[in-house]
Order: structure tokens, then C-alpha cells, then sequence
């Protein structure tokens, strides 16, 4: 309400036409959030209601019986959470035991991966920010410029290299035909699958940095102070102590909303999950597992009120995350967005 | 360059600044993880691309420049080009435009962080999930969307066919991304002073001269980062793509080749065709072309000057 021409419009002058335009544009912002919000709440609809009611079809309703789910129950989202009974599953699918993927364990997977990934990257790299903000030495622009170049790399185009590494192919190492698993002892390297399938393979690459997680902090660092610094300095503070109680405590808001940040991206990666967890069903995460299962959805009458249970399911803890934190996201925008 | 100096309590010198001494503890996880995950990979990729590595035997030969000759005789590669670029530039058109409109709509009604978080909300929901949630909502038989174009005599099987694909899938990514997009141009507004607009109201400029006079220039800074980020994005359409078109009995890339983007023809080479080679040398190409345009569309929008300074 404070925008000079706001006052203009709704003071003494207010033209009908400004009057209209200003209706207008609220007219397209409610139909714009109209636009977010309605597909969520069909997918909450759909998984309310049984496959049946779906094909049945709407015909002959009102608009506010066809908006409203019709027999509203659970049961969907129990099996996704494989707390249904059989007669349940039966009555739901028409079929004794419905394929379905394991929801828990997809979930918990997610959550082991993306917090390990949000810790272990905000960590390591708020160390490399205060290097590159904090200290001076011989080629740190370099590096930095360097680290920059490689928020250019297409993820695609390090995806095979990234998985021939997690393969145990780490050929730089190879003496003499022999590959460096071949000098641990008891470790069978003909097999050849070192960390494929497993969760430490999906984490692995972005364990200690991306080149915008430093970025991103570096830009928040170098507006620190350095008066308080200073003095610890003088007094013979080391730089660990004056990273751990100056800037840390002070960097602390930031540090956090690049952990949701970094968080999220994690949760929602697809690829290089889906490369690594493919032949491992136990060790998928809710994406891969989602997506995988799709393609086993049959192309006529599949599921659709399971799908979208599970499909809700899947982004409900993102949901969560962004009901806590919606606001500090999205003033983190104006931050990292706009130097 | 030389480090500065203070004088220590005691007389003896002391360094501010550190020095690799005090750096290297820092620097070294995030180091490694740079040099093990980025730049070898990079290396590597493209030494992959002058090979016919095999993934399953995880072996391959020195081939020279065989894979790069094979694109240009490639039809699927040229296939993957065109659908690529139709992609990108329906969804710059439709992205950006919604985004500035929701933008200045938001600038001149409202600061209210409730909607600015309701808008951005699609943004942090899963590809994977996207996809899925609009392939139900337009499918044929029984998707709500499809239902409303069907009032408008459009075939409900439309979403489906080799034609709409691809807006199709562009239509869903407009709709994943608008809202952040515009949250990023509303960044931008907000260094435009308010002064400006007043002098052109009092002058009688009408909104479309002020948008075209006032606002688009003086956030071209702002439009070329956006553009940037868009175009990148673009390019490296996958998720939606595969489980859009590859789900529910589909080929990923269908229906035929007319949603097959670079991304899924790169993993299909890869993955399905056990071709590496072939792969990384389109990866390569995709590599350069990303870099090329970013470099022309910096320099073009004259990105780091804005007409305010």
C-alpha cells in the first residue's frame, strides 16, 4: 500500500479506467493462484475417492458435486502406506495385491539422502566460502573463477564419468592393469559395482560442494564485517574459531535457507538417482521409485487413485518444508537472484 | 599480491589474511569434491566422446573424431536438435511472459510474502511428481483439462498426439517455473524507483509506454539473467519428458521421436543403445552450444550495465 501510484488510484482522482486495470490485474492474480493451487487439490481429490467413481465419469453432476470428491475415503493412501487389508486392496483394485511401490522406503531413503547431501554440502561449502571471502592466497580468484566454470557443466555431460567413478573406475589410480579395488584386500573387483545401488552413490557427488552453494554463501560472507573479526585476530584467535563463533552465528539465517534449498534439489533429483538406484529397488528414492513404477502402469485403466496418492504422497514433505519455511525461500530469492 | 599487516600486541607481525597456511584446511573437502565430481568428469567426458566405450564391459577403444562424423549423418541427433529447440522456444515465450505479468501485477497490488509463497510453491514440488500430476489431469479419458477443452471442441486425445507434445510438456514446465521466474523479475522491480512511473503518469503515458519505456529497459539486467537461466534450463528438459512419455505402456521420447529432446536421446545412447561414445560426444556438442549462447546473450543484453547507473 505504500507505491505512489496505489495512492494515485485510490485517492481523489481515481479514474474508472485505473480502477478497471487495477481489477483486472486482481483478477489474474486470484485466476493465477487459482492455476497453482487446483492441481494439488485434484490429486488430493482423485486419491480420495476409488478407481470406480473416477471411471464412472462426472456425467449428468453439478459443478459442486463434480469438485468435491464423491465418497471421500483413506483407503488409497493406507495402501500406498501398506496399511490396508487385503479385502481393502481388493475391493480398491479388483485385484488380490496390487503392485505397488514401497512408500516407506522410498521415503525414508529420500530423507537419508537429501539430509546428508544438505549437511554435508552447506558445511563444506560455507568452509570454502570463508576461504574464498575471508582469506587472501596466492590463486584464490583462480579457484574461485574455476569452482564458477563448473556451475556451467550441463549435469548430463558428467553423468557417465560420475558413474563410471561410482563404479570403482577410478582409472587415474590403475597401475599396472590392476584398478586401485583390486589392492583391497577381500574386495571382489570383478564385480564391479563398488557403490551402484547403494545411497552413499547417490549422495557421494554432491557431498561437498556444488559450485552455487559456494557461491551462494561467498556473496553472503563478503558482506560480513570485518571489524569483529579483526579483533579476535589480534587477540590470536585462529580463523576455525573466528569461522565457528563470528561468522557462523551471523551467517546462521543463510546457512539455513541454502540447507532447505540444497534440501529440496536433493529430494527432487531424478537422473542421477535414477542411473545409480535402477537394478536396486530397496535403495530408490520417492522420484526414481515413482517414476519407475509408472512405467509399469498399464496404458489403460491403471491405478489412478493409488498413482496419485503415492504421487501426493511424494511431495508432501516438500509441502511441509515450504508451509515452515515458504517465506524465508522466497526471500532468499531477492538475495541469491539479484546481487 | 602482498598480504596486509597489522602490528600484534606483542610487535610481532601478524598476518590478517592467512595465507595458504591458514586457507588449505578450508578449501580441501570442497576441493576434492570439485576435482572428483566436476572437473575430472568433465575430462573425462570428453575423452569419452573420441572413444566407443561400452558401459556393460565398461571398456572402449580410441576412436577419433568417428563419433562426431556420425552426428552429422545422424537423423535421430537432428531429430533431437529440432524438437530441442522448438522446446526452448515455446517455453521462453510462454515463462517469460506470464512471469513479467505476474511480476508487474504483483508490483503495482501487492507485497503480501503469503502470495509470493503460493507462487512459488510448484517450483519445489518434484519433476517427477509435475509430470505425473498432469499426465492425469489431461488424460483423454478422464482428465479434468481435457474434459474443459473438450467443451471447447478440442479432441480430449489431443495432449496425447505427436503435434501437441511438446507444447504440451512446455505448457507443464510454464507452469512449474512461472512463479519463480516472476519472483526473480519482482526482484528486479523493486530497484526501479517509484519516482519514474509518477513522472510518467503525470506526463499521460499510458501503461503499455511506460512498460515499454520505463520498466523493460531498465530491467534488462534483470531479463538477462532470467533469459540465461531459462535458456539453460531449457535445454536440459529430462524429467518431465520421461515420465510424461514414458510411462503408463509409452516409449520415453514418444509418441514416435517427437518429444525425443537431446537430454533423453544423450541417455538413450547411453543407457538403452549401450553407445557411451556416441553419448558424450552430443553431451559435448551440448556443452559448447549452452556456452556459446550464454556468452552471446551476455553480451547481447548487455547484462552487467543497467540504464540506471
Amino acid at each position: 500500500m505504500s507505491s505512489a501510484l496505489e495512492g494515485m488510484a485510490g485517492g481523489a482522482t481515481t479514474s474508472i479506467k485505473a480502477r478497471m486495470g487495477r481489477g483486472t490485474a486482481w483478477l489474474f492474480l486470484a485466476l493465477l493462484i487459482v492455476v497453482t493451487i487446483f492441481p494439488f487439490y485434484w490429486t488430493l481429490r482423485t486419491g480420495l475417492v476409488s478407481n470406480a467413481s473416477l471411471f464412472e465419469g462426472n456425467q449428468g453432476k453439478g459443478v459442486v458435486e463434480r469438485i468435491l470428491p464423491d465418497e471421500p475415503s483413506t483407503v488409497n493412501f493406507r495402501r500406498v502406506l501398506n496399511r490396508a487389508t487385503e479385502a481393502e486392496i481388493l475391493e480398491a483394485t479388483g485385484r488380490a495385491n496390487s503392485a505397488s511401490f514401497d512408500y516407506l522406503t522410498a521415503l525414508k531413503n529420500s530423507v537419508i539422502i537429501a539430509s546428508v547431501i544438505a549437511v554435508g554440502q552447506t558445511t563444506f561449502s560455507a568452509l570454502a566460502a570463508y576461504a574464498f571471502s575471508r582469506l587472501r592466497f596466492a590463486g584464490r580468484d583462480k579457484i574461485f573463477f574455476l569452482y564458477l566454470t563448473g556451475m556451467m557443466i550441463p549435469p548430463i555431460f558428467v553423468l557417465i564419468p560420475n558413474l563410471l567413478l561410482i563404479l570403482g573406475d577410478f582409472w587415474f589410480f590403475d597401475i599396472n592393469g590392476h584398478t586401485w579395488l583390486d589392492w583391497i584386500p577381500g574386495y571382489d573387483s570383478d564385480s564391479r559395482t563398488f557403490l551402484l545401488g547403494t545411497l552413499a552413490g547417490v549422495i557421494a557427488p554432491f557431498l561437498l560442494m556444488t559450485p552455487f552453494s559456494v557461491f551462494f554463501l561467498r556473496q553472503f560472507f563478503l558482506g560480513i564485517n570485518r571489524s569483529l573479526e579483526e579483533a579476535a585476530l589480534i587477540d590470536g584467535a585462529s580463523h576455525f574459531r573466528i569461522f565457528r563463533s563470528v561468522i557462523l552465528p551471523i551467517a546462521r539465517p543463510q546457512m539455513i535457507t541454502l540447507g532447505i534449498l540444497t534440501y529440496i534439489t536433493a529430494w527432487n533429483e531424478f537422473l542421477w538417482p535414477l542411473v545409480v538406484t535402477q537394478q536396486d529397488k530397496a535403495k530408490q528414492p520417492l522420484t526414481v521409485a515413482l517414476g519407475v513404477f509408472t512405467t509399469q502402469q498399464p496404458g489403460t485403466q491403471p491405478d489412478w487413485s493409488g498413482l496419485m496418492s503415492g504421487t501426493l504422497l511424494a511431495a508432501l514433505p516438500v509441502i511441509i518444508i515450504f508451509m515452515i519455511f515458504g517465506k524465508r525461500l522466497v526471500d532468499s530469492i531477492q538475495f541469491s537472484g539479484i546481487k | 599480491m602482498a598480504a596486509p599487516t597489522v602490528d600484534a600486541p606483542k610487535g610481532a607481525k601478524l598476518n590478517l589474511y592467512g595465507g595458504w597456511k591458514a586457507a588449505w584446511p578450508f578449501l580441501l573437502p570442497s576441493f576434492i569434491g570439485f576435482l572428483i565430481f566436476f572437473f575430472i568428469p568433465t575430462m573425462r567426458g570428453i575423452y569419452l566422446s573420441f572413444t566407443d566405450w561400452n558401459l556393460l564391459a565398461n571398456r572402449g577403444e580410441w576412436v577419433g573424431g568417428a563419433n562426431y562424423e556420425r552426428l552429422v549423418d545422424d537423423p535421430l541427433f537432428w531429430n533431437a536438435v529440432r524438437v530441442t529447440a522448438w522446446y526452448v522456444f515455446l517455453n521462453i515465450l510462454s515463462q517469460t511472459a506470464f512471469a513479467i505479468l505476474i511480476a508487474v501485477a504483483m508490483d503495482r497490488l501487492t507485497k503480501s510474502s503469503v502470495i509470493r509463497s503460493i507462487i512459488m510453491l510448484p517450483y519445489l514440488i518434484p519433476n517427477v511428481v509435475v509430470a505425473l500430476i498432469f499426465v492425469w489431469l489431461l488424460n483423454s479419458n478422464l482428465g479434468i483439462i481435457a474434459d474443459l477443452f473438450s467443451v471447447f471442441g478440442i479432441d480430449s486425445n489431443y495432449f496425447a498426439g505427436p503435434r501437441a507434445v511438446i507444447p504440451t510438456i512446455a505448457g507443464i514446465n510454464t507452469w512449474r517455473h512461472m512463479g519463480y521466474t516472476a519472483l526473480l523479475i519482482f526482484a528486479g522491480l523493486q530497484t526501479i524507483p517509484k519516482s519514474l512511473y509518477e513522472a510518467g503518469a503525470l506526463d499521460g503515458a499510458s501503461e503499455w509506454q511506460m512498460m515499454k519505456r520505463i520498466t523493460i529497459p531498465l530491467l534488462r539486467p534483470v531479463l538477462a539473467l532470467v533469459l540465461v537461466i531459462t535458456m539453460i534450463g531449457s535445454f536440459q528438459v529430462f524429467d518431465t519428458v520421461q515420465v510424461a512419455t514414458g510411462g503408463f505402456g509409452g516409449r520415453p521420447g514418444g509418441p514416435g521421436d517427437a518429444s525425443r529432446v537431446i537430454y533423453v536421446y544423450i541417455y538413450e545412447l547411453a543407457f538403452v543403445r549401450n553407445e557411451a561414445g556416441r553419448s558424450s560426444a552430443i553431451a559435448v556438442v551440448l556443452l559448447l552450444t549452452l556456452m556459446v549462447i550464454t556468452f552471446f546473450q551476455l553480451k547481447l543484453l548487455r547484462a552487467n550495465e543497467s540504464d540506471l547507473a
